[in-house]
């Protein structure tokens, strides 16, 4: 799980590291975390610490526990057992209003009642601010997030984006320790949710807030988040940066749910400390990966190898390990990549993904047509588990 | 290319809309018939409406009338109201479903069975009857109104929006009053104007519950009929049919109000 320094993984803001640092204490700290919803337990165990200043991303499936650790969090749920602490003091028993943290709502939860400049004034008033304070701080955020002109309007005379901006707005005039976005991007269309991240991100770095974002959707949890923690059923399957849970995942699980992934089953024949060695029935000359941790002789292993990573040939290339023979079966066509589905002799299909770098093929790939894969042993990655 | 309606669409309505309205009409007309025999039209005049003023049995009946009305439609709204707030926000709750159709109940209940089951209790509890037992009553009667009222605007309410309020610093007791009742104002508003009505109308339940002093004014018109209708009592049941239609047609708007964008 520890990265690779030989890999040289890429990061977003690789000065940014605090996690990596022994002596900084986190802002937030779950300790063993569990909460049971009648028989079902929704969050098993859950250790994790967020440090000030960081974009951090709960990433998983529906059901997988993650707006449930969110929630309790903001206080609408107790844990049953375990602590969290928000800059070392214990937040149990500490209803919601008392919590400096406040939430965006997944379905903005804007007030239908209240014109846009007092739904923001809202969480301001609550503390007492003076009246002119509260006039300055509201249109600060009004200028923050591009809605100047609609401070009188209400909530339904707003579209879904100025909605979405008017409820980040409301989260952040009072100024918590930490915001929370639960699905935050989930209703808007897919061109204004792919502005909205990066703006999203500039917006954290411009105020130096600490933000806890929930979703289910890989990318945005990618574009955004310093570290991303993968859930799967009430677990931490995997943290790290988002390089990190992409090209060294520690999982079967994790290695799917990001992206895709071609998985070979293999049996490991040789361990070197620096290459390990592994035999499949689908590959005649072998595997090969670059992989520091040890994996015992003779057992069972995954091979990883993400479709762009896949080289698609039309001549054979020179027999070596990590090559592969099929034919084509299928081509998806996306404009700026295409995604070959190459069945293998055996039956199995493995994806292969190419960048259309250039707008003519000399010799496009078709149909049917007789093809060999290659990766590099540093593309694939080992995995146990 | 719409047509208007056919010649049967319009016969079914006037006979139906006649069925309904065609009493209340000559009972509105009569009431300014200058004759003092009430099915003899004797000219227009507005004179039972001026001696309706000068009648102090009438006028009393009208007073303690609209003081039970205010009193118990503000008792059942707020009963009402609660009732609706526990029934969809306490979830699933052992006895929900015991709970919700008991409160239902008296919606289908006989009001003859529940004037008397009102009166036994009061009289083995040896509450004196009088304006209090008839207020009770009432509200008895138009809780479970005001309940369904209310709760149908509170299913539709989404309850993240009192947890944002709670998220950005306020009390529950606030996040409800700042931002749950604005919302379900006009609901509230709608089932005060329902309870109201009901109450001011009611005679069977009233009857039972009644004391000295307390006669309301369907008791009054109700004992006054028996004696022979006088054109007093077409005046003032004009009255009271303007004041229960004004109730109605306000329950309609605010209800309309509510179903417009904006939830």
């Amino acid at each position: 799980m520890n990265a690779k320094p030989r890999l040289n993984i890429g990061a977003v803001r690789s000065s940014f590291a605090p996690w990596a640092d022994p002596s900084a204490s986190p802002l937030v700290r779950f300790e063993a975390v569990t909460k049971r919803f009648g028989g079902e337990t929704a969050v098993d165990a859950v250790s994790l610490d967020i440090y000030e200043g960081e974009f951090f991303a709960l990433l998983g499936p529906s059901g997988c526990g993650k707006t449930t650790l969110m929630r309790m969090l903001a206080g609408f749920e107790t844990p049953d057992a375990g602590r969290i602490t928000l800059a070392g003091q214990d937040l149990a028993g500490r209803p919601p209003h008392l919590r400096p943290v406040n939430m965006m709502f997944q379905s903005y939860a804007l007030f239908p009642h209240l014109s846009v400049a007092q739904n923001i004034a809202f969480g301001l008033r609550q503390q007492k601010k003076p009246k002119g304070e509260v006039a300055a701080r509201v249109d600060e955020m009004l200028a923050l997030v591009r809605l100047e002109g609609l401070a009188h309007r209400k909530p339904d005379q707003l579209s879904g984006g100025q909605r979405q901006r008017v409820a980040l707005a409301r989260a952040i005039a009072p100024k918590p320790r930490m915001l929370l976005l639960d699905e935050p991007l989930g209703a808007l269309d897919r061109k204004l949710r792919e502005e909205t991240q990066f703006e999203l991100m500039a917006l954290q770095q411009r105020l130096g807030m600490t933000f806890l974002i929930v979703t289910h959707d890989q990318e945005e949890a990618m574009i955004t988040a310093d570290r991303i923690a993968v859930m799967r059923a009430g677990q931490l399957a995997q943290i790290g940066r988002p390089a990190e849970v992409y090209e060294a995942p520690n999982s079967r699980y994790v290695a799917d749910f990001i992206g895709d992934v071609n998985l070979f089953e293999a049996r490991v024949t040789e361990d070197d400390g620096d290459i390990i060695r592994l035999a499949s029935p689908e590959a005649p000359d072998g595997l090969e990966a670059i992989e520091d941790d040890e994996v015992p002789v003779g057992s069972t292993a995954w091979l990883a190898v993400r479709p762009e990573k896949m080289r698609v040939h039309l001549d054979p290339p020179p027999p070596g390990p990590n090559r592969l023979e099929g034919q084509v079966a299928d081509i998806g066509y996306l404009g700026d990549w295409t995604t070959y589905l190459v069945e293998l002799p055996g039956g199995r299909t493995i994806r292969a993904a190419r960048a259309n770098a250039s707008r003519v093929v000399e010799r496009p790939v078709d149909w049917d047509d007789k093809v060999w894969l290659t990766f590099a042993p540093d593309s694939a990655v080992v995995l146990t588990q | 290319m719409r047509r208007g309606p056919s010649a049967f669409n319009i016969a079914a309505i006037t006979l139906g809309m006649g069925f309904l309205y065609l009493p209340i009409v000559l009972l509105v007309i009569y009431s300014f018939n200058a004759s003092r025999l009430v099915t003899v039209w004797g000219g227009f005049s507005t004179r039972w409406y001026a001696s309706l003023f000068q009648n102090e049995q009438l006028l009393a009946a009208a007073w303690v009338t609209l003081r039970v009305a205010f009193v118990s439609a503000t008792l059942a709204t707020v009963l009402g109201a609660l009732a609706a707030l526990g029934l969809v926000r306490a979830g699933r709750f052992r006895g929900r479903t015991l709970f919700s159709s008991m409160t239902y109940a008296p919606l289908v209940m006989p009001e003859v069975i529940l004037g008397l089951s009102l009166l036994l209790l009061f009289v083995s509890v040896g509450l004196p009857r009088g304006f209090w037992t008839v207020t009770i009553a009432h509200t008895t009667l138009t809780l479970c109104y005001a309940t369904v009222v209310v709760q149908a605007r509170l299913v539709s309410f989404d309850e993240a929006l009192e947890e944002a309020a709670r998220d950005l610093g306020a009390p529950p007791w606030k996040a409800f009053v700042l931002v749950t009742l604005p919302n379900i104002a006009p609901a509230v508003a709608a089932a005060w104007m329902l309870a109201f009505t009901l109450s001011l109308d009611d005679l069977v339940i009233a009857s039972f519950t009644t004391g000295p002093g307390a006669t309301t004014l369907p008791i009054r018109i109700y004992s006054a009929v028996r004696l022979g209708v006088s054109p007093e009592i077409n005046a003032i049941s004009t009255l009271l049919i303007g004041l229960v239609a004004t109730g109605v047609i306000a329950v309609y708007l605010l209800n309309m109000r509510r179903r417009t964008p904006g939830a």
